[in-house]
């Protein structure tokens, strides 16, 4: 019988309407000594404002540099069952489609070898199992990859990538997001399992700008579908959004960002020249409107959470890019920026924070990119531009 | 180069650094692809079979680097 622990401040955390990670970790801590440790470690830290685990180090399974995080607890005597508390990473599926068959199996395999605690998903996108003896890294690398699974990424190296679940379930993919991420995932295996870089790398693909896997907020390269032709209006759609109470001048018109629409009571028009494809009417009105023409992605650079200067959205490279098989096109490109990165990154300097310390012009000139509108990021806050000598004698 | 010759050069740049400076991957490659005159690939190659052989390790402290393993 595992030790049991009171955890009075830890129950605060059980009220509520949602879903609660103590109600998790204490049924796992039922039958898992490693389960319970956690709670009483976890509870004392709640108490004493402070944090008891310890990360890095030297743990993982021969051959990678990345899938496995080492977690140490900082009182061993008074929780052994956690002096070690290894993170495993295992590469999750695009969009997260996973059979039960599967999903039972890897409950299974983490019953016998791990703590029972899972994180599905991190908000690095993996697979996150919590909990392990360094002793056992190998046996789970094992079983998993024997059901041919894979480690996920971590260190300095290029992490997971991941997408939203696009057009298997959303009418509004502009992208095969499934197939964009697993082509990248089997193009840089090496990159993810060696790591090489100066620090993390995250993709993260996005079928239109609703943007449902946070990829501008969260990825060093954010890929986010678009579209170039005409937004399609069906009018009489139109009309029974407003029969059915809809506001459209306010919710719809009012709202555009560009203010490309309007509205007389009957007809909805856009200036499509001016649209900026931010999803915000056809989110509203999906069955009056509808993106068409050729679609493609929209490649952003540098998403981070606090950098030096606080959080930073992830910026416009490249408007618009073909995104489909072999993606040769797109692969040249992040292979170019990575170079940059590599010939002028400093140690955890991650490549958004390299690009404000250089400047967009040099990122840009780097990758051979004329600068155009869209790199615009805020309107009289990026003077990158400046005419050389050739310029001007044309 | 033969492969085993870059893996001595991997090797004893990582032992020389031993103590001295955590070396990043990217470290090693632009190194010894300086010193020995060949690629950056081949020096991840050769890097790659000593991680695969157990003679060096990655090791994570902020960041990963390559090192020795510790004597147990
Ligand atoms: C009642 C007084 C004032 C009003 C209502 C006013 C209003 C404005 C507005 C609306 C803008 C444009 C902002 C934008 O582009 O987003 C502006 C810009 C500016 N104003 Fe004023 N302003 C006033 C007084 C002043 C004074 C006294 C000065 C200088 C001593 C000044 C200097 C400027 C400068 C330098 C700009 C910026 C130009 C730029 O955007 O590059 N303003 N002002
Ligand atoms: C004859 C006198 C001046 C003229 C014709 C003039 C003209 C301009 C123009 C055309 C701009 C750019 C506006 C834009 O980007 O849309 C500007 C910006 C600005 N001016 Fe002047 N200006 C004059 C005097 C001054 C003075 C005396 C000051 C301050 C004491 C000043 C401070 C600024 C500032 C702070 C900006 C904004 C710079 C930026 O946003 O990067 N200007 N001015
Ligand atoms: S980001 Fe767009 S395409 Fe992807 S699931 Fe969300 S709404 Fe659909
Ligand atoms: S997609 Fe956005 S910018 Fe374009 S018309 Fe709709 S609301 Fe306006």
């Amino acid at each position: 019988m595992p030790k049991k622990y009171q955890t009075p401040l830890l129950d605060e955390l059980e009220k509520g309407p949602f879903p609660s990670f103590v109600t998790e970790i204490k049924k796992a801590a039922e039958k898992s000594d490693m389960a319970a440790d956690e709670l009483g470690q976890l509870e004392k830290s709640y108490r004493d404002r402070r944090g008891y685990g310890k990360h890095g180090g030297i743990v993982g399974v021969r051959g990678y540099g990345s899938g496995v995080i080492g977690r140490y607890s900082s009182l061993p005597e008074e929780f052994p069952n956690v002096a070690n508390f290894h993170t495993v990473r295992i590469n999750s599926t695009s969009a997260f489609f996973y059979t039960s068959k599967f999903l039972n199996e890897m409950c299974d395999i983490w019953d016998k070898y791990g703590s029972g605690l899972t994180n599905m998903h991190g908000s690095t996108g993996d697979l996150v199992l919590l909990g392990t003896n360094t002793e056992n890294l190998e046996t789970i690398f094992a079983e998993f990859s024997s059901r041919g699974w894979d480690l996920g990424g971590s260190g300095s190296a290029l992490r997971t990538p991941s997408c939203c679940v696009g057009p298997a379930r959303c009418e509004w993919a502009n992208i095969d997001t499934l197939a964009i991420n697993y082509a990248i995932t089997q193009e840089w295996q090496d990159e993810m399992h060696r790591p090489a870089f100066p620090y993390k790398f995250k993709f993260k693909t996005a079928g239109c700008a609703v943007d449902c896997i946070a990829s501008i907020a969260r990825a060093d390269c954010s890929i986010i579908g678009t579209w170039k032709g005409n937004i399609a209006v069906d009018q009489k759609e139109v009309a029974n959004y407003e029969k059915g109470g809809m506001n459209i001048q306010e919710e719809i018109v009012n709202m555009c960002p560009s203010k490309c629409m309007s509205y007389n009571g009957k007809e909805l028009s856009i200036k499509d020249a001016d649209c900026v494809r931010c999803m915000h009417c056809i989110a509203k009105m999906t069955k009056a409107l509808k993106a068409t023409g050729e679609k493609g992605a929209t490649i952003l650079i540098g998403a981070k959470a606090p950098f030096v200067i606080g959080a930073t959205l992830s910026w416009v490279i490249v408007p618009f890019i073909k995104m489909e098989p072999p993606y040769d096109e797109f692969k040249d490109l992040i292979r170019k920026m990575w170079e940059f990165w590599d010939e002028f990154g400093k140690n955890r300097e991650r490549i958004g924070e390299l690009i404000i310390r250089k400047g967009m012009r040099e990122f840009l000139e780097y990758l051979g990119l004329d600068p155009v509108p869209q790199h615009v990021k805020e309107p009289r806050r990026d003077p990158f531009f400046f005419w050389s000598e050739a310029d001007l004698a044309k | 180069m033969e492969k085993a010759e870059v893996a001595k050069k991997i090797y004893e740049l990582v032992e020389k650094s031993t103590g001295k400076k955590k070396l990043k991957s990217s470290d090693i490659q632009k190194t010894v692809s300086a010193e020995a005159g060949v690629t950056r690939d081949e020096v991840k190659d050769a890097l790659r079979d000593l991680v695969d052989e157990g003679k060096l390790i990655y090791t994570y402290f902020g960041g990963s680097f390559v090192e020795i393993p510790p004597k147990q």
